[in-house]
């Protein structure tokens, strides 16, 4: 159907970090700019930007696109908001890839962010609704039977979590944009932490962060052109995005159908018939470490049950045979809306050798994972060295 | 973020970084006919679900239509007050405009009779012994003080029966 080659060949991210000393505008503005620096592009090379964050009760600015089309020079520019709750980073990059691959624009600049200092996002997440009890336990409240669930199906022991959350703060280390620098944690530090959702554990649960990612996405001309200046692209190989109702009778909450399709459909695109053989290194969603095995399962690096024992081997460590969230994660920054572009991006600078001291040697194939909601909204991209 | 650079008359002036603005918002929830239903027999101390007329699963609360098959559900099925808790966590964070003390029991529990679970409080017992399986029931406001939500039900307790078989409830986990 005649569709474009896209490329990424700009990326940047703000310092993620409790309270970020300036407003969103500026703060989304300095992702972008550090994405256009690294595409040697300026403001005027840019068709059209494509914007995500969490629900805008989370600062209570409604429709914030409006208010930020002037600091990201869209003034007079099409400009899209995208809303799909937590996985709004990767289904934002993934729009802005469709106005690529559909041939519409060239050169489109993608934006997502969250601004958590200026939010009360547990609140926003527990909203008092006549048919519920007040409960009031945000997101944590929420996952946590679910995560109590998959360790009585699986039969996971408890420090799998511990592994998995030590692990990605110790990755952290090595990424200057992350907003955790834990340097003393340690698997007793961990274990000992308090109980907040029993069985997730406060060392085991993402922080509230303030930070932006953007990206510059061009057609097949522009990754050529990035290519030939020495700037190598990451090639998007495939995208997928999938929602499930949040309700329903006999919904598995701990394998969700959503992302099982989703990860189908993007490996196909793709040619990847053994996501554990053909994926170099992955970038996943995990906001509470339980979701690490979880998430393994349900993109079929594991089988049902087995994705604990991926962790548990050491599989996703740095040095593993599938490294996953080098960059520290969710786990180790979480400014919401921008959580989902920073696994795509982060995907994308592995494929691009762009990721320093976490940086995984010959990387050719990299998985960009995102989910939101309830485990509802699923979005996920392949990026590549080599042209699809 | 750049340097702020002030023009002269304004430095030395404590600069303005941030204020706490409160935002409030009042909606009219417009609760639909199943919803309604539902509601009204709460108030009056009863459980009502709907069935399928496809699948044969039963809701509570009735949306009104079946996620899965998308058809409307009509037959009302009324529901006992007993039921079993799925799976829980014990949650130990206190944040804004919570009134619960720390720590408390959040769980999903499968009313008898529905095929889907219902959130709510599990109280009287220990938080460290509420577990998978443990068959409890509703606690009821007072009569005088019952409303059309589900605050009408104070918490669910042990209801002193065996637990239930893993086999009876697994596919709700």
């Amino acid at each position: 159907m005649g569709k474009e080659r896209v490329a990424v060949v700009g990326i940047g991210q703000t310092k993620h970090q409790a309270t970020y000393d300036g407003s969103i505008a500026t703060l989304v503005r300095e992702a972008a700019e550090r994405a256009l620096d690294d595409a040697r592009m300026g403001w005027s090379d840019i068709d059209a930007v494509v914007i995500g964050k969490a629900p805008d009760f989370f600062e209570g600015v409604m429709m914030p696109e409006l208010y930020l089309a002037d600091a990201l020079g869209a003034t007079g520019k099409p400009m899209f908001r995208v809303h799909t709750a937590g996985s709004v980073g990767g289904s934002t990059a993934i729009v802005a890839q469709d106005l690529i691959a559909a041939g519409i624009h060239e050169r489109v600049l993608t934006v997502a962010f969250e601004k958590q200092s200026e939010s009360e996002a547990m609140w926003a997440l527990s909203l008092p609704i006549p048919f519920q009890p007040p409960m009031h336990a945000g997101a944590g409240g929420y996952f946590a039977p679910h995560v109590r669930a998959y360790i009585r199906r699986s039969g996971a022991p408890d420090h799998i979590g511990i592994l998995v959350a030590l692990k990605d703060r110790l990755n952290a280390l090595k990424n200057p944009y992350a907003h955790l620098h834990e340097h003393g944690i340690t698997f007793e530090s961990v274990k000992d932490s308090i109980m907040l959702w029993d069985p997730i554990r406060y060392s085991e649960t993402c922080p509230s962060s303030d930070g932006a990612c953007a990206m510059v996405l061009t057609n097949e001309k522009g990754g050529d052109e990035a290519a030939a200046q020495g700037r190598p692209p990451a090639w998007v190989l495939g995208t997928a995005f999938r929602s499930e109702p949040t309700m329903f009778a006999g919904r598995d909450q701990v394998n969700p159908r959503g992302g099982q399709d989703c990860a189908r459909d993007v490996y196909a695109q793709a040619g990847i018939t053994d996501p554990r053989r053909d994926i170099d290194v992955a970038e996943i969603y995990v906001p509470f470490s339980w979701f690490e095995p979880m998430w393994l399962e349900n993109l079929h690096f594991a089988a049902e049950g087995e994705g604990w024992k991926l962790v548990e081997a050491g599989v996703t460590q740095m040095d593993g045979d599938l490294p996953v969230n080098c960059s520290g994660g969710v786990l180790s920054s979480n400014p919401i809306g921008a959580s989902g572009m920073l696994r795509f991006a982060e995907a994308a600078m592995q494929v691009r050798g762009q990721c320093g001291e976490h940086q995984i040697d010959g990387v050719r194939k990299a998985l960009g994972h995102a989910y939101g909601g309830g485990s509802q909204f699923f979005a996920m991209w392949v990026v590549g060295t080599e042209k699809p | 973020m750049p340097e702020l650079i002030l023009p002269a008359r304004l430095q030395g002036i404590e600069q303005v970084r941030s204020f706490r603005a409160p935002a409030r918002l009042d909606y009219q929830f417009t609760a639909g006919l199943a919803t309604t239903r539902f509601l009204r027999a709460v108030a009056e101390k009863r459980l009502v679900g709907q069935r399928c007329p496809k699948c044969q699963k039963v809701y509570v609360p009735p949306r009104g239509a079946c996620p899965t098959d998308g058809v409307p559900t009509e037959e009302e099925v009324e529901l006992a007050h007993s039921g079993t808790v799925t799976t829980f966590c014990v949650v130990n964070v206190q944040f804004y405009g919570q009134v619960m003390e720390l720590p408390y029991v959040s769980a999903l529990i499968l009313l008898d009779g529905s095929d889907i679970p219902i959130m709510h409080l599990i109280q009287e017992v220990p938080y460290d012994q509420v577990h998978m399986g443990m068959r409890v029931e509703a606690v009821w406001v007072p009569d005088d003080e019952l409303g059309p939500t589900l605050e009408s039900i104070k918490y669910f307790r042990p209801n002193g029966e065996p637990d239930a078989d893993w086999e009876t409830y697994k596919d709700n986990v």
